[in-house]
This record gives structure tokens, C-alpha cells and sequence, in this order.
């Protein structure tokens, strides 16, 4: 589906994942294409979060989730025992719905992953902190209070610290999980700017309800859906373009044309 | 009907105007009664100085260094094991498995036992058996099992309220289970934590019985560990059962209520600025 001319990062073979007896997610197959943004649409409760967490490991801190199938990071097995889960999740940093700064300083958040991997030494930090936060352009608005909580930022700004946060530790993908949906639509264009200019160095998998969102900003677009009782199933995946204006399914034209969800 | 219900309406409301009129008039009139009582017996020389002669006049300062002594150190005694304890309970056991259920019950029931039968546990236990005799140590050991379980509670239920989304986005940063505990949950559980023991230091602070049997009743200024020494409440208790004096005995509660009282509001004052 997807042209085999661009290099994949994340390559998912069958995945199934259970909650408990609950089955949520069914034969997913897909490649997530690097240096590129993958939007993932569907309706509320289709799985998509869930999938994503799989990309990152995060539904191991969730009682009873099983999973089987196969995860490919850069062609290694995310789910093999000698995986170490701290090490994937700093090269995959995630997004999400609300900003969760910690209750410390606006440095301190930015330095947290930094220190966590053992950077100690003051002027590197500055610099880390520094030019994380020009890369997810807050640094101007915030440059002058490095030592104020981050709880006294907006909304808008919060998200942004939030993905300087994840910058900080140099991840090669950013999963966001539907890393808009709290904001207002000034700052929603401003972290959809910000998007389009970290494709140039990041991987970033998107989850959104919003299909202008996925529309404006993504390369490609995977729709997943649960129908009635059914765990959810990747219905069609392919660029954009193709997508929004060529589905090739009855179900992604129904669901992008709003006649459900 | 309309009417009737708005008479009903408006004497419900009535009623609990009156019920918490009752309190508050209730509580101002214990203090004023004993700021009235007490007030004109403290003063610079009561709170620095020893007390003298048959009817116990001068001062109370001994009294006052072996109350905050005992308080401090059971305050010392108790936090690592409460802290770490609610860890284990919210962090790494399983919140329905037989143990931490067996903790919490053991716990909520210990925070119901009389303040005496700690005390009789504590002179049996380590004043005899264990040979600290009447001391320091025997005393704050006492009253740590005492407050333990508020504290491990209160911190317990600090953590819980801990959003969730911090340790995702803490692990989701690489952080291992420890380093997401430790930067963050206790980081931001931290005023909550704090105020629990202060409430903790609270009740350490005004307690008789326990301290009676295991610190013990003699007027010292405690250096050691091993020193023994009375406390405020326990002094307070003698002077008023034994009839020595009862001015003496209302200058003592005075000091001791605005010392909990300072407790009390320092605790909101934590909790809301951090």
C-alpha cells in the first residue's frame, strides 16, 4: 500500500491484544514510515491509544493486557525478553492528552529525562534545556522564568514544555496521543506547526479524532474500526492524499464523509 | 404545598446553621476559658525556667524540651517506616492482595487503640524487656507505633492522589519504577506527606498515658537517648490530679494548645503552599 521507496521504522505483524478476556485489538498489520507523520483515525473506542501504547510499550503498566503478534523497532523485536523496555522508551517519547508537567520548575521538567539518563554536569544541561525548548518553541516565552512551576503555563504552553520534555532526551520517534484535544485552536496550529517541522528529524505517529488534524498534518493515514463487538481492525492505511480523497473501503469513506463516528 | 415545602426547605437549613453555631461556640469557649484561666500564669519566665518548690511554681522549660524532644524524635522513628510503607502498598503490592489488605485493616484498627494500651505495650516491651527503662527512646518509640498508623494512611492515600499521568509521562521519559517514584510520585505526594506527619507530631505532642509509662514522670531536662522525662500533658495531669496546682496546671494546657494550634495551622499552611 504504502510506497516501498521510504525506509519504515516500526513494522507490526498481526498484532492482537487482549484486556483481560476482552479482545481490543485484531490482526493489525502496519509500517510506520520514518521521518514521516502516520496519523492514526478512527471512532472514539476503537483501539487507537491502545495501539499506539503498544508502539512504546506503555499497556505493560496496565493489569492484564496481553498481547501476540510481532513489533519490529528498527528491525528488532520489541516484545523479545532481552528487550530493555527503559532504553525503547527513550528513543520512543510519547504525547499525550493532557500535558502532565511536573510539579517542579520549567527547567526541571525539561532536565528531568536528561538527569534520569545520568547528565549531571550543569552547562550541558543549560544547553539541553535550552535548545529543546527552541525546538518546541516555547524558549521565547519562557526563557526569563526557567525557574517558575510549570503549572502556571497555559494550556497551549504546558503541551509544548511537554514535548520539549520528550526532545530533551533525544527520542527518534514521538508518539502523541491525541496531543490536541485540550486546546484551544490558536495553540492547536501552533503544535501542528510544530509537527511538520520535527518531521525533518523525528518519526511522529499520531493519534487524533479530529480528521482535519489528520488531514492537514500527516503523511499517512491508518483507520481503524471496531465494529459492533469486534475487536478493532486496521481497515485501510495508505498516504493522505489517497485516503481523504480516494478511500478504497466503504467504511473509511462513511467515516470521513461523517456519516458515523 | 409550595409553601410547606419551602418551610421545610428553609428549617433544614436552620438546623444546620444551628448545629454548626453549636460548634464553633462549643470550641471558642474551651479556649477562651482556658486562655483565661492560663494566660496571665505564662509568661517568659514560665517558659525558660524550672519548676520550684511544693506547689510547683516558676517554670516548665524542662517540660517543654522533653514534650518537643519526645515529638521530634518519635517524628524521626516513624516517617522512614511510613513512607516506606505506603510505597510498598501503592507502588509495588498488589492493592487487593491478602497482604496489604491485612496492612491496612491491622492498620485502621491500631489507629483506634486507646493511647493507654500503647503505653502499657511500650513499658512492657521496652522498658522492661528491652532495658531502655523510663527514657527518651522508649518514649518516642512508643509513640511512633502510636501514629504510625495515621501516617502511613495519610501518606498512603497522598500517593494515591498522585494523577496518574505523572508516572506515565515519567515512564514514557525512561524512567524505571524507581525513578518514577522517587522524582516524581513522592516529589509531588511531598505536601500531603508532610502534613500527615505534622498532624502525626500533633497527637505525639499532647499525649499523656503513653508517655507516662514509658518515658516517665521525672521533672529532666533529657540530653541522652536514655534520659527519662515528663511531658507537658503528663505534667498537667499531675498537677491537676494530685491538687499541687490547678493556675499551674491551666498555664501548661494554655502553652499546649497554642502549640497544637500552631501544629494544626502550619499543617494547612504546607499543605496548600507546596
Amino acid at each position: 500500500m504504502v510506497s516501498k521507496a521510504r525506509e519504515k521504522i516500526f513494522e507490526v505483524k498481526n498484532l492482537n491484544l487482549w484486556y483481560g478476556k476482552h479482545k481490543a485489538l485484531e490482526d493489525i498489520s502496519i509500517d510506520i514510515i520514518k521521518n514521516a507523520i502516520t496519523a492514526i483515525i478512527g471512532p472514539s473506542g476503537c483501539g487507537k491509544s491502545t495501539l499506539l501504547r503498544c508502539l512504546n510499550r506503555m499497556n505493560d503498566l496496565i493489569d492484564g493486557v496481553r498481547i501476540e503478534g510481532k513489533i519490529y523497532f528498527e528491525g528488532k523485536d520489541i516484545y523479545a525478553e532481552d528487550t530493555d523496555v527503559v532504553k525503547l522508551r527513550k528513543r520512543v517519547g510519547m504525547i499525550f492528552q493532557q500535558p502532565n508537567p511536573f510539579p517542579m520548575s520549567i527547567y526541571d521538567n525539561v532536565a528531568f529525562g536528561p538527569r534520569l539518563h545520568g547528565v549531571k554536569d550543569r552547562d550541558r544541561l543549560d544547553e539541553i534545556v535550552k535548545t529543546s525548548l527552541e525546538k518546541a518553541s516555547l524558549w521565547k516565552e519562557v526563557k526569563n522564568k526557567l525557574n517558575q512551576s510549570a503549572l502556571a503555563l497555559s494550556g497551549g504552553q504546558q503541551q509544548r514544555l511537554a514535548i520539549a520534555r520528550v526532545l530533551a532526551v533525544e527520542p527518534e520517534v514521538i508518539l502523541m496521543d491525541e496531543p490536541c484535544s485540550a486546546l484551544d485552536p490558536a495553540s492547536t496550529q501552533r503544535i501542528e506547526d510544530l509537527m511538520v517541522e520535527l518531521k525533518e528529524n523525528y518519526t511522529i505517529v499520531i493519534v487524533t479524532h479530529n480528521m482535519q488534524q489528520a488531514a492537514r498534518v500527516s503523511d499517512y493515514t491508518a483507520f481503524l474500526l471496531a465494529e459492533e463487538n469486534q475487536p478493532a481492525r486496521l481497515i485501510e492505511y495508505g498516504e493522505t492524499g489517497q485516503i481523504f480523497t480516494n478511500p478504497r473501503d466503504v467504511r473509511t469513506e462513511n467515516y470521513i464523509t461523517g456519516r458515523f463516528g | 404545598m409550595y409553601r410547606w415545602r419551602k418551610f421545610i426547605n428553609n428549617f433544614f437549613i436552620g438546623l444546620t446553621w444551628i448545629a454548626s453555631l453549636v460548634v464553633a461556640a462549643v470550641l471558642t469557649y474551651i479556649i477562651l476559658y482556658i486562655a483565661a484561666k492560663g494566660v496571665s500564669y505564662v509568661n517568659w519566665g514560665f517558659i525558660t525556667g524550672w519548676p520550684k518548690g511544693f506547689e510547683a511554681r516558676g517554670g516548665i522549660f524542662p517540660i517543654i524540651v522533653t514534650t518537643f524532644y519526645l515529638t521530634i524524635f518519635s517524628a524521626l522513628l516513624v516517617t522512614p517506616v511510613a513512607v516506606g510503607g505506603a510505597v510498598y502498598l501503592t507502588e509495588y503490592s498488589h492493592p487487593a492482595s491478602r497482604f496489604s489488605r491485612i496492612i491496612r485493616f491491622a492498620a485502621d484498627t491500631l489507629s483506634t487503640v486507646p493511647s493507654i494500651v500503647y503505653g502499657i505495650f511500650g513499658f512492657a516491651f521496652f522498658v522492661v524487656y528491652l532495658g531502655f527503662g523510663w527514657s527518651m527512646l522508649s518514649g518516642s518509640l512508643t509513640l511512633a507505633l502510636m501514629i504510625l498508623p495515621l501516617v502511613l494512611r495519610s501518606t498512603e492515600e497522598a500517593i494515591l492522589d498522585v494523577p496518574r499521568g505523572y508516572r506515565e509521562a515519567s515512564y514514557a521519559l525512561g524512567a524505571t519504577k524507581w525513578q518514577t517514584v522517587s522524582r516524581v510520585v513522592l516529589k509531588a505526594a511531598a505536601p500531603r506527606i508532610v502534613t500527615g506527619i505534622i498532624l502525626g507530631m500533633g497527637r505525639a505532642f499532647g499525649e499523656t498515658a503513653a508517655v507516662m509509662l514509658t518515658a516517665g514522670m521525672a521533672i529532666n531536662l533529657p540530653v541522652s537517648v536514655f534520659d527519662g522525662g515528663r511531658n507537658m500533658s503528663s505534667h498537667l495531669y499531675l498537677l491537676a490530679t494530685e491538687g499541687i496546682s490547678l493556675e499551674a496546671a491551666f498555664g501548661t494546657a494554655f502553652l499546649l494548645l497554642m502549640i497544637i494550634l500552631i501544629f494544626n495551622l502550619s499543617a494547612k499552611r504546607i499543605a496548600k503552599r507546596m
